[in-house]
């Protein structure tokens, strides 16, 4: 049996390799599917779910299903793109989210999904946690308001960076991003080199100091939406 | 309190930006006691700031205002170049400043006397309220309203070319801007210029004759003497971004002068009083009784020694004229000299945009880290103190701030007091008396809320009340 396949993502035919998953088929096919846990070069985790689609009928997670032959996946459609968005508004009512004083405005993934998705505000009542500013480290900073608990700095440290300096305390609505095993950043071995940081999506973990160096209006979604470069590749 | 006081309260005030409460109390002659204005202040602010990395806020801080904006910008951003070190600017990052510090007086000048003061001048403030409004302005005088708007738009591209943005921009970072001015923005704002200097010249022009036309009736209007303040360029020349500190008493000596930035607590102290949100600052040499001062566009002209900019010097020399080159202490007189720095401002903004080195590429110096910081800045309503310590971690671990509001938190409630004095007869809330409570207020071109741009016409309420609380008149319009 051949390696190379055929699946069909909003009725269009895309070619595919078995072991792929749906979201690496479909970014080699330049269609994008929205997402937020996943990165590249990191192992998928399926915990966000804003990739979700719709295949033969089932709701499942692009970056972790892989593709079958013949699989019938929906994409872009009013029902799936309003679960995305409900799940990016859950996103903002978790947290402490303000665009507009934040420095990674403009080259955040989920101010980006935000904007793509035309959510105008929240359908939910924002739930204002009380979380912590961690500023001990020399050179990196980690507001946990702007947590988004997707993971990235986790697999991040310990695949690329191989190191452990982030990892997740508690459960459910209480569950936080945790460093190390003691309180401080300051007290890991984390470098402000580290992939971890880049890893973020938000405006969670970041390099001091750097803050509007760049101004907005020059930033990465201020000029193309999210997913536009992957999208580019079908042109 | 044991004589019987009664009560008249008047709020909002109409056509200032934001609202306040307006009571005046009576003594049992029913003659007027005591005038105090009642301001909503959004103090808060300094606690929301703490913790903040220090980088993040002269953004943050620009969220405080939504009249002002760039002035909390800079203000925090000078406080900040200190924080870094960096307080001595490369030339390109201090003129990029400077043009988007004179687009916004430009701006907020213009917006403050087409569409909130205009229609006192033109109709006069006894008009009737319902032509006596910007629409009736815009009914009338099709061109004025017109330029109104498009100096106000003028401004504000100013400040999108310098701060990235209209409002809320990110030009003015620790040490420096982000970015330099292109040839592009450049050309766009030039093209403009000359039509801008014309119409600020005209603006300047209905401010000046309708003062010295009224000036037997303005003199007196609100006014009373007092100190002034604001900061002054080393040779005495009026700077709106940068200096020392100069204060000035009713005669024009001297109280201090070109005090460090740093160091203003040792001239100024602000007090707590119990029926307002907003302190009350007095220089500490002369104590509370006596110490307060005014900030603005009146205390500008009166403090410096001459003005860098030939019309608006030019416009400056009669002004002082006027009160034979004292301090000029006509709270009406506010509106002339607003003009005077609006016409001052056009001309900076064209000699910034004729210099080569906004195109310059060297934008942000550092140097030696330090964890306290105060930044001074004229905004359009006069001084703003921002004041901040840092700690070794990069979070702000105190903030106080002092708005130009608040330093003319005294003088306004004189002014309230004066014209309720000359204007209130029996116990009656006339039509009369609450024009002019609204119009000597507005003269000080107050921000009530720092929040909000009440702009359109609200309802105005009267109450008269007695000492005990009891409610013995109403009136609303
Ligand atoms: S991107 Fe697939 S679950 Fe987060």
């Amino acid at each position: 049996m051949s390696d190379n396949i055929t699946i069909t993502i909003d009725g269009v035919e895309i070619p595919a390799k078995q072991g792929q998953t749906i979201m690496q088929a479909a970014d080699d096919a330049g269609v994008y599917i929205p997402r937020l846990c996943a990165y590249n070069g990191l192992e998928p985790h399926g915990s966000c779910r804003v990739c979700t689609i719709k295949i033969n009928g089932r709701f499942q997670a692009a970056c972790t299903q892989p593709v079958a032959p013949g699989a019938i996946i929906e994409n872009e459609t009013d029902e799936i793109n309003d679960i995305r968005k409900s799940i990016v508004e859950m996103f903002f009512v978790e947290g402490n989210h303000f665009c507009m004083f934040c420095e990674k405005s403009g080259n955040c993934e989920l101010q980006a999904l935000a904007y793509r998705l035309k959510i105008p505000a929240p359908r939910y009542p924002f739930l204002w946690p009380d979380r912590q500013v961690d500023a001990s480290h020399p050179d990196v900073i980690i507001d946990k308001n702007r947590c988004v608990l997707c993971g990235r700095c986790v697999r991040a440290s310990k695949d690329l960076d191989g190191k452990d300096v982030f990892g997740f305390v508690g459960r459910g609505p209480d569950k936080q991003l945790a460093i190390d095993a003691t309180a401080r950043l300051v007290d890991t071995d984390l470098d402000v080199r580290d992939k971890a940081i880049d890893a973020c999506p938000v405006g969670s973990i970041m390099k001091k100091r750097v803050g509007f160096a760049i101004p907005i209006g020059q930033r990465k979604y201020d000029k193309k939406p999210i997913g536009s470069d992957i999208e580019d590749k079908n042109k | 309190m044991s004589e019987k006081l009664r009560r008249v309260i008047i709020e909002p005030v109409t056509r200032v930006e934001g609202h306040g409460k307006v009571s005046i109390l009576l003594d049992k002659e029913n003659k007027v006691k005591q005038a105090r204005l009642h301001i909503v202040e959004f103090r808060g602010f300094e606690r929301f700031i703490k913790g903040r990395p220090f980088w993040e806020v002269p953004v943050l801080v620009q969220r405080l205002c939504g009249i002002c904006p760039v002035s909390h910008h800079l203000a925090a951003a000078k406080a900040m170049d200190r924080i870094v070190g960096g307080e001595k600017l490369t030339p390109t990052a201090e003129k990029m400043r400077r043009l988007m510090h004179y687009g916004q007086f430009f701006q907020s000048h213009s917006l403050h006397f087409f569409h909130l003061v205009s229609p006192d001048l033109l109709f006069g403030f006894d008009a009737d309220p319902a032509i006596r409004n910007v629409i009736g302005v815009a009914k009338k005088f099709p061109d004025l309203a017109v330029q109104g708007v498009m100096m106000r738009k003028f401004g504000q591209e100013v400040i999108k070319a310098t701060a990235g943005k209209k409002i809320h921009g990110t030009g003015a970072i620790p040490g420096g801007v982000n970015k330099n001015l292109s040839i592009e923005e450049r050309d766009f704002l030039l093209k403009d210029i000359d039509q801008m200097v014309v119409w600020a010249r005209s603006a300047l022009k209905i401010a000046k004759d309708y003062t010295v036309e009224h000036l037997e009736k303005l003199a007196p209007f609100g006014s009373f003497e007092s100190n002034h303040m604001s900061i002054i360029r080393k040779d005495g020349a009026m700077d709106l971004y940068d200096g020392g500190l100069r204060a000035i008493d009713e005669d024009g000596n001297k109280i201090f002068d070109h005090v460090d930035n740093q160091l203003y607590t040792d001239y100024l102290i602000e007090e707590v009083r119990n029926w307002s949100y907003m302190k009350f600052p007095f220089i500490r040499s002369i104590g509370p009784e006596n110490g307060w001062y005014r900030v603005g566009p009146l205390a500008r002209i009166n403090c410096c020694d001459f003005i860098d900019t030939p019309e608006a010097e030019a416009a400056r020399k009669e002004f002082m004229a006027v009160t034979n080159n004292k301090p000029n202490n006509i709270s009406m007189a506010y509106h002339w000299s607003r003009m005077i720095e609006t016409l001052h401002s056009i001309e900076k903004i064209k000699q910034l945009l004729n210099d080569k080195d906004l195109q310059g590429n060297d934008l942000v110096v550092k140097g030696q880290r330090r964890e306290h910081a105060v930044g001074i800045i004229e905004a359009p309503r006069g001084t703003l103190i921002h004041q901040y310590e840092v700690d070794e971690n990069d979070q702000v671990v105190m903030a106080n701030l002092i708005v130009s509001t608040t330093h003319n938190n005294e003088p306004m409630n004189r002014a309230v007091q004066k014209v309720a004095n000359d204007h209130l007869s029996g116990v009656e809330i006339t039509e009369g008396l609450l024009n002019h409570v609204e119009v000597a207020i507005r003269a000080y071109d107050p921000c009530l809320s720092c929040a909000t741009h009440a702009m359109g016409k609200m309802p105005l309420t009267v109450e008269l009340f007695d000492n005990e609380g009891n409610l013995l008149d109403r009136k609303s319009k």
